[in-house]
């Protein structure tokens, strides 16, 4: 970056204020987390300060209700768990494709369509064949109809180099139509539900949430691998970062962006599998409870770092978890009060990166 | 003869984050004079001049006008001071004529009056001795016209300081000997002149003053007429340093590529490579030279894969002929199948026959050298991608022009991007870094590349660096055709003629050497031949052992077939 000292890139000079910015050239890792636990610290303490304003409570009992909803009881940590879990999930769905700088935006609607296969599979099938061969069937069913999801944009991008992040955007109403449909014209009774179903259940171990739980910390390991140790991860690198350098060492750049998106599919469906087939077949539209978006800001929370996204989807999950003990605790009964938290706790992470890249210098004790 | 100051620089600091970019610099400018500020890349002679043009502004010390103390805010303050700066890259509106250029922004109390302007730079014209048409669009110019369209706007503004960034870097011999009389007849005329520069023989042509700058400190200001190159390269470079390329007499050539007739039509329907034939020859560098975007890189492109093509052939030469097959190049399906059309024989010179031979016989007839070949190998390249192209077994090593953009990957570390040729070696799904962590230390000792480490991403580099690292790499896998586009811009002196010195090794290596370059005097001294191109046509080949630069520039602008 030293070297692009343009003058459009250079901070603009004020000659009447006391001080002026400048950019930073390395940053102490410890520096940089004090960063962003202050400003995880300010977004939690304004976030209470605004919920106290708006009941009686004391912004102390902010914090108090925000860990006892994460961790108040053993079930709720489990719960909590699950959901991390879940986004990590989607998150290692699209960090592939975000590494090669393929915006798919698209998580929500391959994993509904997922859900809505392996549902399908339930619904029609149930009862008259053996468990076990129906809960396969959605498994592969949840896989493939992910990848296909994913797979048409990807084709458009490979040989007609569409603009992924609409196509992909818009794959998403597509399926959230296409679940619709199949309510209206499945469900003779009329209701705004699709029925919960008893078949199609993965068994038990120690609770129905462990299994997927493990299944996706495993998952993110693997990724995390996968990324950085082999030739396939190398591969979506170099394309991310420059098409002309990958044509040029010989990459079949459609091939890399096909193959990385059919992974992204595949895993987009599994978790749709998972939330069908984790507690027993029921559907909606907002089965995927958005978290194709979450994990976008996950993703980019941890900088497509798979280790680090352990922390920030859990983080994510903790305030969204916490927050609706808040929203109990201190009598709010409008939904909207977790999103203005949990949109001010981010735009806290994200302001505080400019004290990561720049630093501010004043005009009385010069550098050297 | 002593002039009058017009600008004095007074401790002078400007800062870029830890990185400081002028150093307590003072220095002047006298009234009439043109003045060089000579230094490496990144000494900080554009930082300077940005703050005299209102770009920047400094952190500490003085600017005297006139001899009065000024703060220059704002490119507005600078032309209400005079002073009008040409900047490397030019700011100019395409679909404008000359004259809507050179009077948009103006504000002198008379509107907008197109006629007016023409006028006066008519009269500019006629003054120091340009040629414009006023009326023509800048889309449809040359840089040397769009150069002039920049004098005479700044000139329009009233400024009698002129400030040059690298005002030659684009252009031809014959446009720039027109430059130098512009310039020369506008001191004459009391105009004060500063050229930011790197080039020494421009130095000495057309400067009566010197400022050199050396990592952003003021070394010395001289006269041009008391100084030689020696010793500006030294105060320049801050040692005592040879500026010789090794040229040694071509021996041994075979050839090695044949381009034949190729044509080539770019996404805009422009016709870049237009029947462009030579042949490029073992031990011997091929020197191509022309405007920049005559064609040099579509060309290179072509022969490594990345460029369709309409039409024409690229036909790589394999001496093998009375050399043994060896399974290097070759599996063992390719040699039975070879073997069948007769074009092996044994070293007694009856022709080879596998019928009957068991394929564990035929293994040990190869690895033992007794097969030889009957005749060179002759390929064709067209068509095929880079990997192909290697999976043929040619080892064809190519420097892009764009290091950051196409040669390497500037947020990997030298590691990684050392492994980008090399990577797929092997058959397990995971990367070996093993070898291309031996190779990066290889490079980094022996190419003496600057680096914290060799997980420091290659962008953080400075630019030498970053081209010592991909010429490494390029060189690494001992090439049998090395093409490098313009591989010393913006290098300092010093890695400069490491990379010189880098080409003319695998010269005598044998390798086939294709250097597109932009400097006349080092194509002239590198290469053995210089192929000449002008939109996209081969206007010549000449010996560079005999030719002449203004013959050279002569080529680069003819336009008749």
């Amino acid at each position: 970056m030293e070297q692009k000292n343009g003058p459009a890139s250079m901070p603009k000079q004020h000659q009447g204020l006391p001080f002026h910015i400048i950019k930073r050239v390395n940053i102490p890792i410890w520096k940089k987390i004090l960063v962003y636990a202050i400003a995880i610290a300010g977004g939690l303490l304004l976030s209470g300060l605004i919920c106290a304003a708006f009941s009686d409570e004391s912004p102390l009992y902010f914090f108090t209700c925000l860990f006892k909803g994460a961790f108040g009881t053993e079930r709720k940590i489990w719960l909590l768990l699950l959901d991390a879990a879940l986004l990590l999930g989607v998150s290692m769905a699209l960090i592939p494709a975000f590494k090669m700088k393929f915006w798919n935006l698209g998580g929500n609607g391959q994993i509904l369509i997922a859900c809505l296969c392996s549902y399908s599979l339930s619904f029609f099938l149930g009862g008259k064949i053996p468990e076990w061969l129906l809960l396969l069937l959605m498994f592969a069913a949840s896989l493939v109809s992910g990848i296909i999801w994913a797979l048409i944009p990807a084709l458009f991008k490979a040989f007609f180099n569409t603009n992924e992040t609409l196509f992909t955007l818009m794959m998403n109403y597509i399926a959230t139509g296409i679940v619709l449909y199949c309510r209206a014209s499945w469900i003779s009774s009329g209701s705004a539900q699709f029925p919960t179903l008893t078949n199609g259940i993965l068994p038990k171990i120690y609770n129905n949430m462990l299994p997927t739980v493990v299944v996706f910390v495993l998952l993110t390991l693997v990724m995390f691998v996968y990324l950085k140790y082999s030739k396939h991860g190398y591969e979506i690198s170099v394309v991310g970062e420059s098409v002309n350098t990958a044509k040029y060492i010989g990459i079949n750049v459609k091939k890399v962006i096909i193959r990385t998106m059919i992974l992204s599919g595949a895993i987009a469906g599994l978790v749709g599998f998972f939330l069908i087939a984790r507690t027993g077949p029921g559907l909606s539209g907002d089965t995927t409870n958005n978290m194709g978006f979450t994990a976008i800001m996950t993703s980019w929370l941890a900088s497509f770092n798979p280790l680090l996204m352990f922390l920030s989807c859990f983080f994510i999950s903790f305030i969204t978890r916490g927050m609706s003990q808040v929203q109990q605790g201190f009598h709010l009964t409008s939904n909207s009060i977790v999103s203005i938290v949990v949109g001010l706790i981010y735009f806290c992470v994200i302001a505080c990166s400019f004290f990561i890249n720049y630093r501010i210098v004043f005009r009385k004790k010069e550098g050297k | 003869m002593a002039k009058e100051v017009l600008i004095e620089f007074q401790n002078i600091t400007k800062a870029f984050g830890s990185l400081v970019a002028n150093n307590g610099i003072s220095m002047d400018v006298l009234r009439g004079e043109i003045l060089s500020v000579l230094g490496e890349n990144g000494c900080g002679k554009t930082t300077l001049m940005n703050m005299l043009a209102g770009i920047y502004y400094p952190d500490s010390g003085r600017i005297l006008i006139r001899g009065k103390e000024t703060a220059i805010r704002s490119p507005k303050d600078a032309f209400d001071q005079k002073i009008g700066m040409i900047h490397q890259h030019f700011k100019l509106i395409p679909v404008f004529s000359a004259a809507e250029n050179v009077v948009l922004g103006v504000n002198n109390g008379s509107g907008y009056n197109l006629k007016n302007a023409k006028k006066t730079i008519g009269e500019m014209c006629d003054r120091y001795g340009f040629h414009i048409d006023p009326d023509k669009k800048i889309y449809e110019m040359s840089v040397s016209e769009k150069q002039t369209v920049e004098i005479i706007k700044v000139l329009y503004r009233g400024a009698d300081i002129l400030i040059l960034d690298e005002p030659t870097a684009v252009l031809t011999p014959q446009e720039i000997e027109k430059l130098f009389a512009v310039l020369r007849a506008m001191r004459d005329d009391g105009k004060s002149i500063i050229i930011i520069t790197h080039k020494l023989n421009e130095v000495m042509e057309i400067s009566d003053r010197v400022a050199v700058l050396r990592k952003g400190q003021h070394i010395a200001t001289v006269e041009t007429g008391k100084t030689n190159v020696q010793q500006l390269t030294e105060m320049m470079v801050g040692k005592k340093i040879t500026l010789n390329i090794d040229r040694e007499q071509v021996k041994d050539t075979a050839d090695r590529l044949q381009i034949v007739d190729l044509n080539c039509t770019n996404a805009e329907g422009v016709k870049v490579l237009d029947h462009v034939s030579f042949t490029a020859k073992s031990g011997e560098i091929l020197g191509i030279a022309g405007i920049a975007g005559s064609g040099q890189k579509e060309l290179l492109e072509a022969i490594a894969g990345l460029q369709k093509l309409d039409s024409g052939s690229i036909i790589f030469n394999r001496p093998k002929k009375n050399l043994p097959v060896s399974f290097f190049h070759k599996t063992m399906g390719q040699v039975i199948a070879l073997a069948a059309q007769g074009k092996f024989h044994y070293e007694d010179g009856t022709p080879v026959d596998f019928t009957g031979k068991s394929k564990k016989e035929i293994r040990a007839l190869v690895n033992d050298g007794k097969i030889l070949f009957n005749e060179d190998e002759v390929m064709s390249l067209r068509d095929k991608t880079p990997l192909q192209i290697r999976e043929l077994g040619v080892r064809l090593s190519f420097v892009p022009e764009d290091r950051l953009g196409m040669g390497l990957v500037g947020s990997m570390d030298i590691i990684d991007n050392m492994m980008l040729r090399s990577y797929r070696k092997g058959k397990s799904i995971l990367l070996n870094r093993k070898r291309p962590e031996t190779l990066a230390n290889e490079v980094v000792k022996g190419l003496e590349v600057v680096t914290p480490d060799l997980h420091t991403p290659v962008r953080k580099l400075s630019g030498g660096n970053v081209q010592k690292v991909l010429v490494g790499r390029e060189i690494s896998s001992a090439p049998k055709v090395l093409m490098a586009a313009y591989p010393v811009r913006g290098l300092d002196i010093n890695s400069s003629y490491l990379i010189y010195n880098l080409l003319s090794k695998q010269k005598k290596d044998g390798a086939a050497v294709i250097f597109v370059g932009e400097d006349l005097d080092v194509l002239l001294g590198l290469c053995d031949r210089i192929l000449v191109m002008n939109a996209g046509r081969v206007t010549g080949i000449v010996d560079a052992r005999s030719v002449t630069k203004e013959e050279i520039g002569f080529l680069m602008t003819k336009t008749d077939k």
